[in-house]
């Protein structure tokens, strides 16, 4: 421990937990084994309860899924303000449109591949066209749920939202991260997608952590490269990051936790001050982050650049880690990216 | 607010008014749906005449009575009453369906005044006026919703999961009323995709289910006031209608869901409809 704390630079990192820094001194083969981790969507249940206190507009819809998300815990606590529409996403989509009319703010809550496919038209034409107050606080993004398998891994969602006219894309990297995400839904005037993880993942900030949205984080220093990821993929990059530190390559890493608005410039920043990019989501690879920043460097700044994300493929049952080592998202593969990268800078 | 409640008689005759107005600005438009608008209109007359409490100088009044035309396409009917009501200009539906007019070819809320929800996807019209009486009870506000909707949008399977919802939820204060013309727009609804029985389906459904002629006007100012007293269920009232309704060559016939008239077919209609109320 000490050995690997005297070889870590704990000076490159912001806002990122000690616990974590001494996690990835320690051990790089499974640093995050041992601390503390959580599901984003038990963040986003916390969440809702403390905005629930502090605001009376603020309603939240189920669609039979209240006990895994947690925001059955809500409706205990404010019964009179929370509405399970059972398993109809569709009639729950419109229907929170409607109540946003009248001056609530409804946080319709479901698993992300309904919100984003089996609801979409209601999404799209009834809560995005009119741009009304509503906030889609979508659990099992990308493809998190690692053992439910396919038809519960939406690794589709950040594609969809970010081709909606009017939309806000936000998907945090762990606990702390996605509470300030669902308070500042609370205060956008508007739509707002969050994507939350069904797996644990690791508690990587404090609630002091400088969230807005539409403003990415560098979370670490780095020169030779940079890493800009989201939700899930976070962790897996500050792993790579530091596996890469001992191979003497000096990444940085950004927290792009808001997909749409995207922090153009702190991306082009990046590009210009490191000269090769990697982007890192448990999304597909077409439409989502890396989509977003490849637009932004190809229209500014060309420069090398990869993808990660899951490629033209479903994926499958398993533990969630197995699943996103087999499905070309982990942090092994951002390594193998970033090495490609910078070797492809000459 | 509102000038004073119209009588039977001033209500058909504005019912006249409101069929020319569809006929002329489908015609001006070029295209659109006139058919469903025409068998709609007795109940949109009545509503915006005599039953809601709205006003048009304050179409965001936030105590006023909401009204919904989920069957989105349908609303020249819609923009017509709106303007006759005084929420805008008439010469703003010469504009329908062209660049920069307030009149979308479906209705949209940011862009027309009165409009109190975006519909054009069928269904969700009726989800999202469950969701503002939800609003309602919450705040214990006493407003009443309104949704039309139509019999082609019942084979929408959202309109099930509302209807649950809307019995689960005991809101006597949402009132659909269901234009039954019998066609959609492909064919007759019979043979398309059949539907009936929908007053045994609804009153399944748990709703209070009131079932008229929705052209004659006496039914149906009598039909919508009573819906405001039932108390712990929300009542839907099954309009019988006439798609097309007023002009002879349009009632019954799929093609007029969604076809302007010529300059011809639009003279004759506007004769026919006069005749009617004995212009």
């Amino acid at each position: 421990m000490a050995t690997g704390m005297d070889r870590l630079e704990t000076s490159v990192y912001h806002h990122v937990r000690p616990e974590i820094i001494s996690a990835l001194a320690a051990n790089l083969d499974d640093p995050f084994a041992e601390v503390e981790k959580q599901p984003t969507r038990y963040a986003y249940a916390e969440a809702i309860i403390e905005l629930g206190e502090r605001n009376p507009d603020v309603v939240v819809l189920d669609a039979d899924v209240a006990k895994s998300i947690k925001t059955h815990e809500f409706a205990q606590r404010f019964p009179e303000r929370s509405f399970n529409f059972g398993i109809a996403e569709q009639n729950m989509m419109a229907a929170a449109a409607g109540m946003a009319t009248t001056g609530l703010i409804p946080y319709a809550s479901t698993y992300a591949v309904f919100a984003t496919m089996r609801a979409l038209d209601q999404v799209r034409n009834s809560i995005h066209y009119p741009g009304l107050n509503v906030k889609i606080a979508a659990s099992h993004g990308g493809i998190t749920p690692g053992p439910d398998g396919v038809t519960h891994q939406a690794q589709e969602d950040l594609s969809i939202m970010r081709s909606i006219a009017n939309s806000t894309v936000i998907a945090g990297a762990d606990s702390p991260s996605t509470k300030l995400a669902v308070w500042a839904a609370a205060e956008w005037d508007g739509p707002v997608y969050l994507s939350f993880t069904r797996d644990p993942v690791p508690f990587l900030f404090d609630l002091d952590y400088p969230f807005e949205i539409g403003k990415a984080v560098t979370i670490r220093e780095g020169t030779d490269a940079t890493i800009i990821a989201n939700r899930d993929i976070v962790c897996q990059s500050l792993i790579a990051a530091e596996r890469l530190a001992r191979k003497g390559v000096s990444v940085r890493v950004i927290d792009c936790h808001t997909v749409k608005p995207l922090d153009v410039e702190t991306i082009l920043q990046a590009a210009e001050e490191t000269g090769a990019i990697v982007t890192g989501e448990s999304n597909v690879i077409n439409g989502g982050l890396g989509s977003a920043v490849a637009e932004v460097l190809v229209e500014n700044f060309p420069i090398p650049m990869k993808r990660i994300g899951v490629r033209d493929v479903f994926a499958e049952s398993g533990p969630y880690l197995e699943v996103i080592k087999k499905y070309g998202v982990s942090s092994e593969h951002i390594v193998d990216a970033v090495e490609e990268v910078v070797a492809r800078k000459g | 607010m509102p000038q004073s409640p119209m009588s039977v008689e001033e209500l058909k005759r504005m019912a006249a008014t409101i069929r020319c107005d569809i006929i002329e600005m489908v015609h001006i438009a070029g295209s659109g749906h006139p058919g469903g608008s025409l068998s709609a209109t007795d109940i949109v007359t009545a509503l915006y005449f005599r039953v809601m409490r709205v006003d048009p100088k304050n179409p965001d009044w936030p105590d006023r009575d909401r009204f919904i035309l989920s069957k989105g396409h349908a609303c020249p009917v819609w923009y017509a009453a709106l303007a006759e009501r005084g929420y805008y200009d008439k010469s703003h539906l010469g504009t329908l369906r062209q660049l920069n007019s307030i009149l979308q070819g479906h209705a949209d809320m940011l862009k027309t005044p009165g409009v109190d929800m975006t519909v054009g996807s069928l269904g969700q019209g009726f989800s999202a006026g469950l969701g503002m009486a939800l609003s309602g009870k919450l705040r214990k506000k006493d407003y009443h919703v309104w949704v039309v909707i139509g019999d082609g949008e019942m084979q929408e399977g959202a309109v099930w999961e509302a209807a649950m919802a809307g019995a689960k939820w005991k809101l006597d204060n949402l009132t659909t009323i269901l234009d039954l013309n019998g066609l959609q727009n492909d064919d007759f609804v019979d043979d398309i995709m059949p539907i009936h029985p929908v007053p045994d389906k609804w009153r399944a459904f748990n709703w209070h289910v009131i079932e008229i002629d929705g052209h004659n006007m006496d039914e149906v100012v009598s039909a919508l006031e009573t819906a405001k007293t039932i108390k712990d269920k929300p009542t839907i009232i099954v309009a019988h209608t006439v798609k097309g309704k007023g002009v002879s060559f349009m009632e019954n016939v799929a093609a007029w869901h969604g076809q302007a008239p010529t300059v011809e077919q639009m003279d004759q209609a506007l004769a026919e409809i006069c005749q009617q109320v004995g212009r």
